[in-house]
């Protein structure tokens, strides 16, 4: 194994019933790398991010995460070890006000085993609220998660998953719902929030304009496996993938 | 937090002068208050929403503890039966739990009525060691040292409880805002999220299924010292379902739900039952009816939301 490797799927497979999920799929990925997945609607992109994050278990195959293998590791462990995750679907605690979601995965990453002192007055809570100041949701962040917008909600779901403090994350679909004036400012917060962790980030995406901006790498989901890696540049001028995946 | 404090404090104050008032009603409170100590367990659950109609088994551990002991002559005090009683309860919930918390929703509460009702026939059948169906008597134990008369018992049993309740309640409301009790809400409302948080819901929800209980033991040996009886349909799934019962009646919203709920409970049981013997659980029925179409949050949330409105 390279040393400067982040992240290392190693042929992996997963069928559901006849339907081949993964197909031995592989992917490297170096620390502090940017890595844009793209693929056509359906292809099972979102399939690879829950075998790398342990929602599912392939069948055969290997995750490594920075030389550990973390294959079949439950969620929870794989979150303590370092991978943050968010999803397509905004994943919060919808009945809770911003700042609160933010708390508790501040708790999460700062021990959550104790009962005495209220979350609220959490000691490194300041720490929240400069995050939501970077992300660009301080003003909301008293409001309840149930009141906002999609758009709002994907980035309070990118938030909690920076909050731990990971060094490798993924997000999936990190600009959709997100109107496509508000897209590229987002990502540079992003990815300036990113840079400052030194965090490696892997990002399916649809929109290639974020694709060809901020990638660093671009791998191609197609058949349940990756099927082209390069830089946005080789990638997006393909024939193929102009034709199958960008639809040009 | 304060406005429970405010109506913690003003409760336990009515209630030490409604004894004072009214002597007669203190062993009728005393049991309000210690079915409410379970009924704070079942409110610990509820925040992660989890219903337990089995909690009668921790219940009747405490109680039933607190019988072996006193029947053993140990001469242990009041003050150390009820804590032993609730330590007895944790341990086997915790054991239990390490099966049942991999559940949730209806699952759960079936598991947990399951287990209660193993262990209720378990204390019908061992007739040499529980007494069967006749159950077993406790006899009066010293309390704080003193050999008390029954009366005099009776009123300090009175604010000893009081006292164990409040300090529970104290406690369970600093839990449940720490972000253990977070954590519980968190099931609730995204248990995928809190597991990629790097949080185990199971082991939150373990947690709070031993404290839980803790408190289902404590208020167990307590009825037991104060009845001086305990018998098998302690475990019984519908004393379980009581519990759930007075825990929505009172509302989970707060701490202060499951004493008012169980107070209020034993109010209408207790004179439902003088004035209209045969209809008395067809007032409770009624007034749950109401309770669920007028206040869904609970008698002391309906309280505090009328409180907040201008």
């Amino acid at each position: 194994m390279t040393e400067s490797l982040v992240l290392e799927a190693r042929n992996l497979r997963l069928s559901f019933g006849g339907v081949k999920a993964a197909d031995d799929a592989s992917l490297a990925v170096k620390k502090g790398e940017k890595v844009a997945i793209i693929g056509p609607n359906g292809a099972g992109k979102t399939t690879f991010v829950n075998l790398c994050t342990g929602y599912l278990v392939p069948q055969s195959g290997a995750v490594m995460f920075e030389g550990r293998d973390i294959t079949g590791v439950a969620p929870r462990r794989i979150a303590r070890g370092g991978i943050g995750r968010s999803f397509q679907l905004p994943q919060l605690f919808l009945d809770n006000t911003v700042i609160e979601n933010m708390l508790l995965a501040l708790a999460a990453r700062e021990g959550i085993w104790q009962a005495w002192t209220p979350l609220e007055r959490h000691p490194k809570r300041d720490e929240m609220f400069d995050l939501l100041g970077v992300i660009g949701l301080a003003e909301v962040a008293q409001r309840p998660v149930r009141e906002l917008p999609e758009g709002m909600r994907k980035l309070i779901d990118i938030a909690m998953a920076l909050a731990l403090k990971p060094r490798l994350i993924f997000m999936d679909e990190p600009t959709s719902g997100v109107s496509s004036k508000e897209k590229f400012a987002i990502m540079d917060t992003l990815i300036k929030a990113l840079k400052y962790n030194e965090t490696t980030a892997i990002f399916v995406e649809h929109d290639m304009d974020v694709v060809s901006r901020y990638a660093d790498k671009v791998a191609v989901w197609s058949g349940g496996r990756i099927s082209l890696e390069g830089t946005p540049e080789q990638v997006l001028n393909d024939p193929d993938v102009r034709k199958n995946v960008i639809g040009v | 937090m304060r406005p429970e404090v405010i109506m913690g404090a003003g409760a336990a104050l009515a209630l030490c002068v409604a004894t004072i008032i009214a002597p007669w009603a203190t062993v009728m409170l005393t049991i309000a208050l210690a079915v409410g100590l379970t009924v704070l367990g079942i409110v610990i659950l509820l925040r992660a929403g989890q219903i337990s109609f089995g909690h009668g088994l921790y219940y009747a551990a405490g109680a039933y503890t607190v019988a072996f002991l006193v029947n053993a002559r140990l001469s242990l005090d009041t003050l150390v039966l009820i804590p032993l009683g609730g330590f007895v309860a944790m341990v086997i919930a915790i054991a239990f739990g390490f099966f049942a918390v991999r559940y949730r929703d209806i699952f759960f509460a079936m598991i947990n009525l399951a287990i209660s009702m193993v262990a209720f026939s378990l204390l019908e059948k061992l007739y040499h060691l529980t007494g069967g169906g006749d159950g077993m008597n406790v006899a009066r134990p010293t309390l704080g040292g003193v050999r008390l008369g029954r009366v005099a018992f009776e009123t300090w049993m009175f604010y000893t409880t009081l006292a164990v309740a409040a300090v529970s309640a104290f406690l369970v409301a600093r839990y449940l805002a720490s972000p253990l009790g977070k954590a519980l809400e968190a099931i609730k409302s995204n248990e995928t999220r809190l597991e990629y948080l790097g949080v185990s819901g199971n082991s939150a929800l373990h947690i709070a299924y031993a404290v839980s209980a803790a408190l289902a033991g404590m208020s167990g040996a307590i009825i037991a010292i104060v009845t001086g009886h305990v018998a098998p349909e302690f475990a019984y799934w519908v004393r379980s379902g009581e519990f759930v019962f007075i825990s929505i009646l009172g509302g989970s919203g707060n701490v202060v739900g499951a004493f008012a709920g169980s107070i209020v409970f034993e109010v209408i049981r207790n004179y439902a039952a003088a004035f209209a013997a045969s209809y008395w659980q067809t007032i409770l029925g009624l007034s749950l009816i109401a309770i669920i179409m007028f206040a869904p949050d609970g008698l002391t949330q309906l309280r505090l939301r009328r409180k907040v409105r201008p």
